[in-house]
């Protein structure tokens, strides 16, 4: 159990909690889950909607959880998960984690109503958002968490239009606005700063929520031994950030001196190397305001 | 000791769920079930009821809550209506699947559009393929034996099924009666603490809901084979309950005055206070006319519609719902079984009530009347609407 916070692969152990599962080879959500579990546990309970994860790892009577777990209806995550833990509650259960997983989609779009309701109760849970930035698992649709300029199945760049034309809903502070104990953004490309604060998470004894990006080779047209990297990059070049709130502050767990580039970053995925530079302006410009935004109203 | 108490419909409810101790209610307001839950709420808050009241924030929130904690093996209890149910309807086969016995009120009500707010059974016969066992109940005492009673059966190892309790929205959630409440003592040896292997473990962990691709239909023939087995539970926890408790119910049907009848009525619900009048009267006039009162829909008393439908000459069927295209969704249940005889009985669908129109004694006499003239050779429309203030040319 997380009694201590776990920063580095050191305090991780070497049980597997999530594995033998059937995800494409580079997957990034698979790393997120299999991190995560580390840190939680054997006594943990997983619950998981429809996403790539469950769809990998819950093929009966080959189950890659070896913790309890199940499946969710694909708008409910936020509510099994307290169901679970009001039971657990209620039957006497002690030193357990209640953790759900799910995707981009899964909690921007059809689960945004469970998770609310769920922070608003207050229930002692760990909400998991693997951001892959589509939905990956029925073949790269556009979810509200795709990127402007990405190019997906239901937002398919052309002669018109390229691709997204949004930016991604902004969940992190979405979730804060509700006064939530915990929640913080994380990247698989920074491993030690994401399973800190999955173990903060495990200490909280209300709601957490942890939005990690979680880079999809299949879905973002990158090759396979890049996934770790594109999550660092991400980062680095400022289209994603490191951040923490906490006691209704805002903090910022990573200043880049000076961005990456961020064309480099985009044009070494397949549903970005269609961009104009008019595109990239605009992508560039949402960054600027979003860091400007950054500085001047959190802690840096 | 029993006490009787004058509560509502809700309120019998609320009682029940009391007395059965669940560890976890969800649920989601909804007119006209929230008088149940409000007073589900007041138990809990002084301390009455020791169980954890989750503000969900929708109907497919309650369900899916509800499946979560009992997925951790805890006693469970929801309630809804109309809209509501609709709205849960995506988790109810997700629960019958996974086998967890999910005890939940509904209050019959009618769908939008139009709105509407009364009483008919469009919501909950829309959900007759869904894996829940469903019970009507005529009034308020029967509707807290049968929240009672549905623990115990849904529970049963042999079942594992989760079960809707439903009563008609306003004619019985509002309406006050006297009713018998249990002493805690004898429902607590009636309806044993609910332990089961069928749950998530922290000594023992594992899956449920699990994905089944190549065992689907295994996993779902286990369910049939096993929904067919509950008729003979119910009739025996029918039994047990009127036994320690003094009221027994028949089981799946409750045949009134059917054992010479030439016509049978067949009703769910409240409306069969109505018909039960209307019988009476008819009777002492010399008809030999009977009542069934249908009180599973799943799983459908198939041996009881049979035997009845041999030994008359006319069954008509009172639908508080239409299958719009078709007929009445109960008169398609019975027809089906009824096909299995060699020679059937007449046959008419009264289609009534629907949006909480009234079914007096009067139309109640007419549609029996219609049956008698039938029975005498007379032809009669298959499907005829009651107390419609249109004509229908069919």
């Amino acid at each position: 159990m997380a009694d201590k916070l776990v920063t580095n692969a050191r305090d991780l152990t070497n049980s597997e909690y999530f594995y033998g599962h059937r995800a494409c080879a580079g997957c990034g959500g698979s790393l997120a889950l299999r991190l995560a579990m580390k840190v939680l546990g054997p006594r943990t309970f997983v619950a998981i909607p429809a996403n790539c994860m469950s769809a990998v790892s819950f093929l009966h009577p080959q189950i890659s959880f070896s913790t309890n777990s199940m499946i969710s209806p694909f708008a409910a995550t936020g509510a099994v998960l307290s169901g679970i833990e009001a039971g657990a509650r209620a039957l006497g259960m002690k030193d357990y984690h209640v953790v759900g997983f799910a995707g981009d989609g899964g909690t921007a779009d059809i689960g945004i109503q469970a998770l609310s309701g769920a922070i608003d109760r207050g229930d002692r849970i760990i909400y998991v958002c693997y951001d892959n930035e589509a939905y990956m698992n029925t073949g790269i649709q556009k979810s509200g968490l795709t990127p402007y300029g990405s190019s997906t199945t239901t937002s398919p760049a052309g002669r018109n239009l390229p691709g997204a034309t949004r930016m991604k809903k902004n969940m992190f502070e979405i979730v804060a606005a509700h006064d939530i104990a915990y929640a913080a953004t994380a990247s698989i490309g920074y491993p030690e700063d994401y399973l800190r604060k999955i173990s903060k998470a495990a200490q909280c004894a209300s709601t957490s929520y942890i939005h990690v990006l979680a880079p999809c080779s299949t879905g973002w047209g990158f090759p396979i031994e890049k996934t770790v990297e594109m999550g660092k990059e991400a980062v680095d070049c400022g289209l994603w950030y490191l951040a923490e709130f906490e006691n209704g502050e805002f903090r910022l767990n990573r200043k880049p001196r000076e961005f990456s580039s961020l064309e480099d970053y985009l044009k070494k995925q397949a549903r970005f190397r269609h961009l104009t530079d008019k595109d990239m302006d605009v992508i560039k410009g949402n960054r600027d305001r979003k860091w400007k935004k950054i500085q001047d109203q959190w802690t840096v | 000791m029993s006490k009787k108490i004058f509560v509502s419909g809700d309120e019998a409810v609320a009682e029940a769920v009391r007395l059965a101790k669940p560890h976890v209610i969800s649920a989601y307001p909804i007119t006209p079930q929230t008088v149940a839950v409000e007073r589900i709420s007041d138990f809990v808050e002084d301390g009455t009821l020791k169980a954890e009241y989750l503000h969900v924030e929708s109907e497919h929130s309650a369900m899916s809550a509800a499946m979560g904690a009992a997925a951790v093996g805890a006693r469970t209890f929801t309630a809804t209506s109309s809209q509501g149910l609709l709205y849960m309807s995506e988790v109810l086969p997700y629960v019958s699947g996974a086998r967890f016995p999910i005890v939940m009120m509904n209050a019959n009500r009618t769908l939008a559009t139009p709105w509407a707010l009364l009483s008919d059974h469009r919501d909950s016969l829309s959900q007759l393929d869904s894996g829940w066992i469903q019970v009507y109940c005529e009034d308020a005492q029967e509707t807290l034996d049968m929240i009672l009673q549905a623990y115990r059966i849904s529970e049963d190892p042999r079942v594992m099924a989760p079960m809707m309790v439903n009563l008609d929205g306003f004619v019985l959630t509002h309406t006050y009666e006297m009713v018998e409440l249990p002493a805690q003592a004898e429902v607590d040896a009636f309806l044993p603490a609910y332990t089961t292997i069928n749950r998530m473990d922290l000594d023992d962990p594992k899956t449920v809901c699990y994905a089944a691709m190549n065992d689907y239909m295994e996993f779902h023939m286990k369910q049939e084979l096993d929904m067919r087995k509950v008729p003979s539970v119910i009739e025996e926890v029918d039994r047990l309950y009127g036994d320690k408790f003094g009221r027994y119910y028949d089981g799946m049907v409750e045949q009134y005055l059917c054992d010479d009848a030439e016509v049978v009525l067949v009703t769910l619900g409240s409306v069969t206070g109505t018909a039960r009048v209307v019988v009476d009267a008819m009777r002492k006039e010399g008809h030999k006319v009977g009542l069934v009162k249908l009180r599973y829909m799943r799983p459908f008393p198939r041996e009881e519609i049979l035997d009845i439908a041999s030994r008359v000459r006319a069954i008509g069927v009172l639908d508080k719902d239409i299958s719009v295209g078709y007929e009445g969704i109960v008169f398609t249940n019975v027809n089906s079984t009824v096909a299995d005889l060699e020679t059937s009985p007449g046959r008419i669908n009264f289609i009534g009530g629907l949006g909480g129109r009234n079914i007096s004694k009067e139309n109640t006499r007419g549609m029996f009347n219609e049956l008698l003239e039938l029975a005498r050779g007379e032809k009669k429309e298959k499907i005829q609407f009651v107390n419609a203030r249109c004509e229908y040319h069919g």
